[in-house]
């Protein structure tokens, strides 16, 4: 949006602030200081979110452990059991849910933020506030259903008698870098969708296909050294290896790996955040 | 604080028509687009008759609009489908970019271009009341604060607590509207809000902008209902085709405005084009006449009357809505061909036409409006506003004289008197 409020410096209440409406030019900045103006709303999306996603269902908030949990049990009967996948030397149904958990947690937020401009496109068209707190509030609606799914990991470590390392300590930020592949991939994927339906149909089958790209049924110990830190490139790849690091006690510490993943969530965030920016002033019009 | 509030320069903005009838696209088109462009590029190098299929794909829906508006003015923005009255507030309301142009805006903006906009049916009318007043920009404190109020102004007290979805219609407008009310912005964006909800509503609507504009708040304000206008602003500018047409108080804006639907009406209703709807359906012609023998065109209170309405592209279970005003813009009677009545008859030398008639017009001498929607299997298909007027002579209901200029109101009903014998 071309607009910026000049508040000179102070701002008292008789010092209304002034609104410049203009077109403006091809790229514009990410304005976060507007962001963080409207984090009252980004609490009250979050929030509404949060309350609506498990409204007029039967079983509710238990949908956030089954789906991963159903998830690993079907993982544990195919390639634990049948194929014989090897898994560092974990028991393969803890191996498997420590990866789905964090996955299930980037799936879902991709697959809400992918749609959320769209089911907005009421809000869009009739007032103003910075767009992105409507991805960036379902991606952050998640995280309760993260913490309920991490709250099961934990029993069944216990059920495993796995006692976590110190290293336990890393899983907030392994799981700020989900959210942020999330959010960058939902971003991407929320602003072309406002121009081309065709995301509906792509996000499912690009879910799947990230599923089988990142080692969540098989150990990235498959791969020998020059690969597997490229292969952190995958940013899934950095979250999944590192949560069986920090809380299993997986041998190898994915130090370069995780960095990897590091910089790649951070490439797709900025260009994402760009281009929906970029995007952001003809929503209202094409939605 | 500054002389003026809303400065609006030169604003104009351009929408593509292919993205106006089908908001998105698919990839396919796009892709498809871009392969057919070199070949296109050919094509109209061949032709070299100079069409220029480029411009024609654009519409301005605004132009070249500039104008000021002080602080603690009421200014109605007035004019017909596709003006640009809407476009204008979305812009001024941040929520779509101007193609060109500049406005400057002073002062906290609120902009109600709908109620209840990102109301939740499946939280109670607590929860809506907090996320819809974050929507609008108010801070949580001040929700707080205000909350009481919001909730007796809304007369929803026993029902804060429940969801949303099984409140009745009114009791929905009604919250939202009083969440909206509370904004206290600075300046207020409004677009026809009013035009929703039963009377009592809609006056207490009415109510509470005449009290946000006797606070000495600025309103910009949207409406077609003339009556509102009137009374509560203190200026109109009536927008025409995007531009500017009349800027000056209200009652000039209106006559300015009515003068000019009554001139579109010399114009062939296939022409117009302001008109919303799908568009398979159009109206293409009105005939209004007594109906009987001769087809006389003149109409006169208490004798018969006929609204024929002749479309084109008319298929099975199309119905036509249409709308009588007055002179000054207030509606009278509704007419609905959808809702059935045992005097209603079928024709099967009637293709392309839907026809009401009234055995006694009840409408006192004087002049009339008629807007006309038209729709099928629930789809507006092409809405007219002003597409036809029609003048009603002096007459007699039931041998009773109705006499131009008498009294107030302008329906006469069939009646009888009785008195003592003298």
């Amino acid at each position: 949006m071309a607009t910026e409020s000049a508040s000179n410096g102070l701002k008292s209440k008789s010092d209304p602030q002034v609104i410049f409406i203009k077109p403006s030019k091809s790229w514009v900045s990410l304005n976060l200081r507007s962001l963080w103006e409207y984090r009252e709303l980004l609490y009250f999306l979050t929030w509404r979110d949060i309350k609506v996603r498990y409204k007029q269902t039967v079983l509710g908030a238990a949908w956030a452990i089954l789906q991963p949990l159903t998830t690993m049990l079907i993982f544990s009967l195919f390639f634990g059991r049948l194929v014989k996948v090897p898994s560092d030397g974990i028991p393969y149904p803890l191996f498997a849910f420590a990866a789905l958990v964090p996955w299930t947690f980037f799936a879902n937020g991709l697959n809400q933020s992918s749609n959320s401009l769209v089911s907005s496109a009421n809000l869009l068209k009739k007032v103003y506030f910075p767009r992105l707190t409507i991805p960036l509030a379902t991606v952050l609606a998640g995280v309760v259903d993260f913490v309920l799914a991490f709250a099961v990991l934990l029993l069944l470590m216990a059920f495993y008698r796995v006692i976590p390392t110190v290293n336990i300590i890393w899983t907030p930020l392994l799981l700020a870098l989900a959210f942020v592949t999330s959010l960058g991939v939902g971003l991407w994927m929320s602003a072309l969708n406002v121009r081309y339906r065709d995301v509906r149909y792509v996000v499912p089958f690009l879910v799947q296909i990230w599923l089988f790209a990142t080692p969540i049924a098989y150990p990235s110990s498959l791969l020998s050294e020059p690969w597997r830190t490229i292969y952190g490139l995958n940013p899934m790849v950095g979250v999944v290896e590192g949560f069986r690091w920090a809380l299993l006690g997986a041998k190898t510490a994915p130090g370069l790996m995780v960095l990897a993943s590091a910089l790649a969530s951070l490439l797709i965030l900025i260009t994402g955040a760009y281009y929906f920016r970029h995007m952001e002033k003809t929503f209202a019009d094409v939605v | 604080m500054s002389d003026v509030a809303i400065c609006v320069d030169g604003l104009s903005k351009r929408f593509s028509i292919h993205s106006k009838h089908e908001s998105y696209q698919t990839l396919r088109d796009t892709l498809s687009n871009a392969a057919l462009q070199p070949f296109r590029a050919l094509k109209s190098r061949g032709s070299e008759n100079g069409d220029e299929s480029g411009d024609s794909e654009t519409i301005w829906a605004l132009k070249n609009v500039s104008f000021e508006v002080k602080p603690g003015e009421v200014v109605g923005l007035i004019g017909r489908n596709g003006a640009g009255k809407s476009t204008l507030l979305k812009i001024l309301g941040r929520v779509t970019e101007p193609t060109e142009g500049f406005a400057k805006i002073c002062g906290r903006v609120g902009s109600l271009l709908e109620v209840g906009v990102g109301f939740h049916f499946e939280l109670s009318g607590r929860e809506n009341i907090f996320l819809n007043g974050a929507i609008l920009g108010m801070k949580r404190i001040d929700i707080k604060r205000r909350f009481d109020e919001i909730v007796s102004f809304a007369e929803i007290d026993k029902f804060i607590d429940t969801p949303v979805k099984h409140y009745s219609s009114g009791m929905y407008l009604r919250l939202a509207f009083a969440v909206a009310a509370h904004l206290e912005p600075d300046i207020l964006l409004v677009d026809e809000v009013l035009a929703v909800g039963d009377a009592a509503f809609q006056k207490k609507c009415i109510g509470k902008m005449e009290e946000v504009a006797g606070e000495g708040r600025t309103v910009l304000f949207v409406s077609h209902n003339m009556a509102a206008v009137q009374a509560l602003c203190t200026r109109g500018i009536f927008l025409h085709n995007g531009s500017v047409f009349t800027d000056s108080t209200a009652g000039a804006s209106i006559s300015a405005y009515l003068r000019q639907l009554e001139q579109s009406v010399s114009q062939d209703l296939q022409e117009r084009s302001d008109r919303r709807g799908r568009g398979e359906i159009r109206l293409a012609g009105i005939e209004i006449s007594t109906g009987i023998n001769d087809h006389a065109q003149t109409l006169a209170t208490g004798r018969p009357a006929m609204f024929a309405f002749y479309l084109t592209g008319m298929r099975p279970r199309t119905s036509c809505i249409f709308t009588i005003y007055d002179d000054f813009g207030q509606p009278l009677a509704t007419f609905n061909s959808a809702v059935r009545g045992p005097d209603d008859s079928q024709d099967s030398a009637l293709n392309n036409a839907l026809i009401c008639h009234l055995d006694e017009l009840p409408l006192v001498p004087g002049r009339y409006r008629v807007n006309v929607a038209v729709s099928a299997d629930g789809e507006l298909q092409d809405h007219l506003e002003g597409a036809a007027f029609f003048e009603v002579e002096q007459g007699a209901m039931r041998g009773r004289p109705v006499i131009k200029g008498k009294g107030y109101g302008r329906i006469c009903l069939q009646h009888h008197w009785q008195s003592p014998s003298s």
